[in-house]
């Protein structure tokens, strides 16, 4: 390769004797997507269908003294209106949400307020009416009256001595135990490694700084939505765009009180989730609205609703203290780590411990995490959850070291690299992982050795993502032609329902065209947890691996049986099946499949699976930036995203998702933020104001696929969804320094904030 | 009950005529009146970009017409881009090069290419992330999109 002509799109491949695995098919549901004929949530329609519009509170923190709801039920149009007191009243439990855990209780009064409103935004009321239009003035005729609260926006106020709590019965989790102190900290946790203080006792260079990141968006296009229809049978059935229609069931039935059995939910196609779309929102609303009305109600949510109501990630304060000896070893390393959890408890804090050292081998470590509630919606996941907030500050760090060091960042970080057994200092001990490949690769991409542009900074960091196994399962029914009809239940949001199609046409040996896969509803395909944790293709695709196995079984024993032969001595390859003694006998898939019937009926095969091996993910990048001294504007002028997949089964999708990582990675980094007010409000709820990339903000990015296959799937899949939003940040705050001499050590890196560090 | 106004427009080529309230968009009109959900709504303030259509020759973002506005236009939507089932050059670049993920931004993305390689058969590739810097995809990180539209140039000028 050569710096002026290379390949943009790299794939190292360590494994090609595939025949459907890492070629480009086009998409079993693109044509659909580029004709505008898929439907999206919004898209749905039904008879007699009713629009839903919720009220939410216009302060931060207040006491709910009465809710009226009278004249607005009175408004000619509006069907129904329902608010907290309409749930169930239930026991509160833990509820599994996919990559999340949450009380009950809190996912209640997250969904309609009951007695105290905790963020603007806040849902306290619905209403169903014959229109959209005449729903939202319903809204305006509820009266409500408040007891004002003071409010906290930060870790820091939260935190503070006296702070205003928002839940009087919480009391903090220390190190394991209830402290039975009230306080907004839910729980302040350790992970510990040898010897800390001993540790930065022999250092001989040390970095220490803090950090501070604030909250930011997925920015899905597609705001949230949902309809409902509860029918006179009791059978509630739900159409939405979601991560996980499992998880929308189940916390639905916890939410109603109804059996998991009495609810349907239908994934709508998805405008984008990166983990936003896990949790219900509207869902349960609409849920209720129909039950009073007995018409199916829809519920969408507007884009200043997204921004206040759903759930974005959080703004935290990190602190890194990391050491090292002369020639580049790390001997200890502190990360302190308060993330805003929101309203309720449950910020991405734990995620980002499993995270924030994982690409070293150290010796020494120890990680504070705190989970800190305050006055802002109730964050969910986004992509990576946590890891890119703990890798601004560690990333950043590493570079300090390694300039006070004299040594190139990248070598820095190869000396310390994680390997096949490096004990994390959260407690696991690593499979086979590609962080050093992933390093290696950087160092010799053409990026990397090229002259900088004058003027141009350059900076490199990496991230991590653990990735998740989970439930998944899958059918696969063999057609009369040879061709097959798979379904399975992950919502698709970014190509893998050919990703999964694929590894099941590699098994049987036919097209992926040949495979016609469905992502279909919770009565029709076994549990399947949510798509998220960068688990759909190495999860679910390995239940279409398995459901295809036993598809193929079957088939050898349909021919056994046809020829009166002994199964044993058959194969099945490139669809043919073949007797390894009697070249006579050879039957195609398609020869097979018609004779199904006359021969024992049809083949299906079934497949459900919770995987163990999960492999982990490293995504490195390289970054070129100039800065305009003037206005403080910052032109990224070339990135590289360099990631290990295990195994691209799709390399244009996983570039996909590598370029699309990097680009929200560079939003967060550059642009993103919520402007809160005095009173709590976020002042820029709109797609002008909160400032996501556009096309013309961004260069090409260009990828390298590393690929270091993964032991524990059968293609060697790791999942790439997340780990490459991560480096972004410190690759961009490290290419600052590198071309201003100016540390940047609060997100985002807008104009205004590059002026003002420039000033002092 | 709102009186709403006889609207006569022209959609995909065929004559259209709807009833709408004043205070109805576009957008919701092709959407909840008409029934042509391939028009996207991610923001309904015209900074989003997936609701574009093409009004009389120009892009618009259709959450920021009104519906009566549209009186006697010509309008053009995701719905008309292919030939029956021949698909447009654009839309195969589009699928052919990965430039989808979730797709919800896509019908926007290729009305507005469409229209830029009406205007401009051999854009360069700042021509083509100005020209399409009003449509926000949040998945893809733009970049085969742009690969997607020179593609569909360079397919279009040898047809």
């Amino acid at each position: 390769m050569t710096t002026k002509d290379y390949d943009r799109n790299v794939v190292l491949s360590t494994q090609n004797d595939f025949k459907v695995v890492g070629t480009r098919p086009v998409r079993h549901d693109g044509v659909d997507k580029v004709t505008g004929r898929a439907i999206y949530g919004a898209d749905y329609d039904a008879s007699g269908l009713l629009h839903g519009k919720i009220l939410r509170s216009p302060h931060a923190h207040a006491k709910i003294l009465s809710i009226d709801t009278s004249k607005a039920e009175a408004l000619d149009g509006v069907q129904a209106v329902v608010t907290a007191a309409d749930f169930p009243e239930t026991a509160d439990k833990t509820m599994e949400l996919g990559e999340d855990e949450t009380k009950l209780r809190d996912l209640r009064g997250n969904i309609l307020a009951k007695d105290k409103v905790l963020y603007v935004g806040h849902a306290i009321a619905g209403v169903a009416a014959s229109n959209p239009h005449v729903a939202e003035e319903a809204l305006s005729l509820i009266e409500i009256k408040y007891e004002v609260l003071p409010s906290v926006m930060t870790t820091d106020e939260a935190m503070a001595d006296g702070a205003p709590i928002l839940h009087e019965d919480q009391t903090t989790e220390e190190l394991g135990n209830d402290s039975g102190i009230v306080s907004n900290v839910a729980k302040h946790f350790q992970h510990i490694k040898g010897d800390v203080a001993e540790g930065f006792k022999q250092a001989e260079v040390i970095v220490e700084r803090e950090y501070n990141t604030v909250t930011v968006h997925q920015g899905y296009i597609a705001p949230h939505n949902g309809t409902a229809f509860w029918s006179a049978d009791g059978r509630l059935h739900i159409w939405c765009e979601t991560q996980g229609s499992f998880v929308v069931r189940d916390s639905l039935a916890d939410l109603l009180d109804i059996p998991v059995s009495m609810i349907r939910v239908t994934p709508t196609e998805i405008g984008g989730g990166f983990g936003g779309k896990i949790p219900i929102y509207v869902e349960p609303v609409a849920a209720l609205l129909s039950k009073k009305t007995g018409t199916p109600v829809k519920i969408v949510m507007s884009r200043k609703e997204t921004f206040e109501g759903s759930g974005p990630t959080p703004g935290s304060k990190i602190k890194i203290k990391v050491g090292a000896t002369s020639d580049g070893k790390i001997t200890a390393a502190h990360a302190w780590m308060a993330m805003e959890a929101g309203a309720y408890a449950g910020s991405p804090v734990g995620a980002a411990a499993q995270c924030v050292f994982a690409a070293y081998d150290l010796e020494n470590g120890l990680i504070d995490g705190f989970d800190v509630v305050v006055n802002k919606p109730k964050t969910a996941a986004y992509r990576a959850p946590g890891s890119p907030n703990a890798a601004f500050g560690f990333e950043q760090a590493l570079n300090e070291l390694a300039e006070k060091l004299g040594m190139d960042p990248i070598d820095l970080r190869l000396k310390n690299v994680a390997t096949e057994g490096t004990r994390r200092v959260d407690g696991p001990v690593f499979q086979r992982i590609g962080a050093k490949e992933v390093l290696e690769a950087m160092r010799e991409h053409p990026h990397y050795q090229s002259e900088k542009k004058s003027g141009s900074g350059r900076g490199v960091a990496i991230g991590f993502w653990f990735n998740i196994g989970f439930d998944s399962a899958c059918n696969i029914a063999l057609n009369k032609d040879g061709t097959v009809n798979l379904t399975e239940g992950s919502t698709d949001i970014g190509g893998s329902r050919t990703s999964i199609a694929m590894q099941a046409a590699e098994v049987l040996g036919i097209s992926a065209e040949d495979v016609r896969p469905s992502v279909v509803d919770t009565d029709t395909v076994g549990f399947t947890a949510v798509t998220g944790g960068s688990r759909t293709t190495f999860a679910t695709g390995w239940a279409a691996y398995e459901a295809a196995q036993d598809v193929k079984k079957q088939c050898i024993e349909r021919a056994a049986s046809i020829w009166d032969v002994n199964a044993e001595n058959l194969q099945m390859e490139d669809g043919v099946i073949s007797s390894k003694s009697d070249s006579e006998l050879k039957m195609t898939l398609k020869e097979l499949g018609a004779q199904l019937s006359d021969t024992g009926g049809g083949i299906t095969g079934r497949a459900s699976v919770k995987p163990r091996g999960v492999g982990g993910s490293f995504c490195g990048n390289i970054v070129d930036l100039s800065i305009d001294e003037e206005t403080g504007k910052i032109t990224i002028e070339r990135f590289t995203a360099i990631q290990d997949a295990g195994k691209a089964i799709h390399p244009s999708y996983v570039e996909g998702q590598m370029q699309g990582g990097s680009a929200q990675g560079i939003g967060w980094a550059l642009n993103e933020e919520y402007f809160m007010n005095d009173e709590g409000r976020m002042t820029n709820s709109s797609l002008l104001d909160y400032r996501m990339p556009t096309a013309l903000d961004l260069p090409m990015i260009d990828t390298v696929i590393v690929e270091v296959a993964n032991p524990g799937h059968p293609f060697g899949v790791r999942g790439v969804g997340e780990a490459n939003i991560v480096p972004p940040t410190p690759a961009i705050a490290n290419a600052v320094y590198d071309s201003s001499g100016n540390r940047i050590t609060q997100l985002p890196m807008s104009p205004v904030a590059i002026l003002e560090a420039f000033k002092s | 009950m709102t009186t709403k106004t006889h609207v006569q427009t022209t959609i995909n080529g065929e004559p259209v005529d709807f009833l709408c309230e004043p205070r109805q968009s576009l957008l919701e009109c092709l959407r909840d009146v008409i029934g042509l959900t391939g028009t996207k709504e991610g923001c309904n303030d015209g900074n989003c970009g997936a609701c574009t259509v093409n009004i009389d020759g120009r892009i618009v973002t259709s959450c920021l017409v009104l519906g009566v506005e549209a009186q006697g236009a010509s309008i053009e939507t995701i719905e008309g881009i292919a030939d029956g089932t021949n698909l447009h050059p654009i839309q195969l670049a589009f699928l052919e090069g990965a430039a989808l993920q979730c797709g919800i931004c896509t019908p926007g993305f290729i009305v507005a290419t469409k229209a830029l390689l009406e205007k401009n058969p051999d854009p360069t590739e700042h021509e083509i992330r100005f020209w399409l810097a009003n449509n926000l995809c949040r998945c893809t990180g733009y970049d085969k999109i742009v690969r997607a539209v020179q593609e569909a140039a360079k397919k279009m000028q040898e047809a």
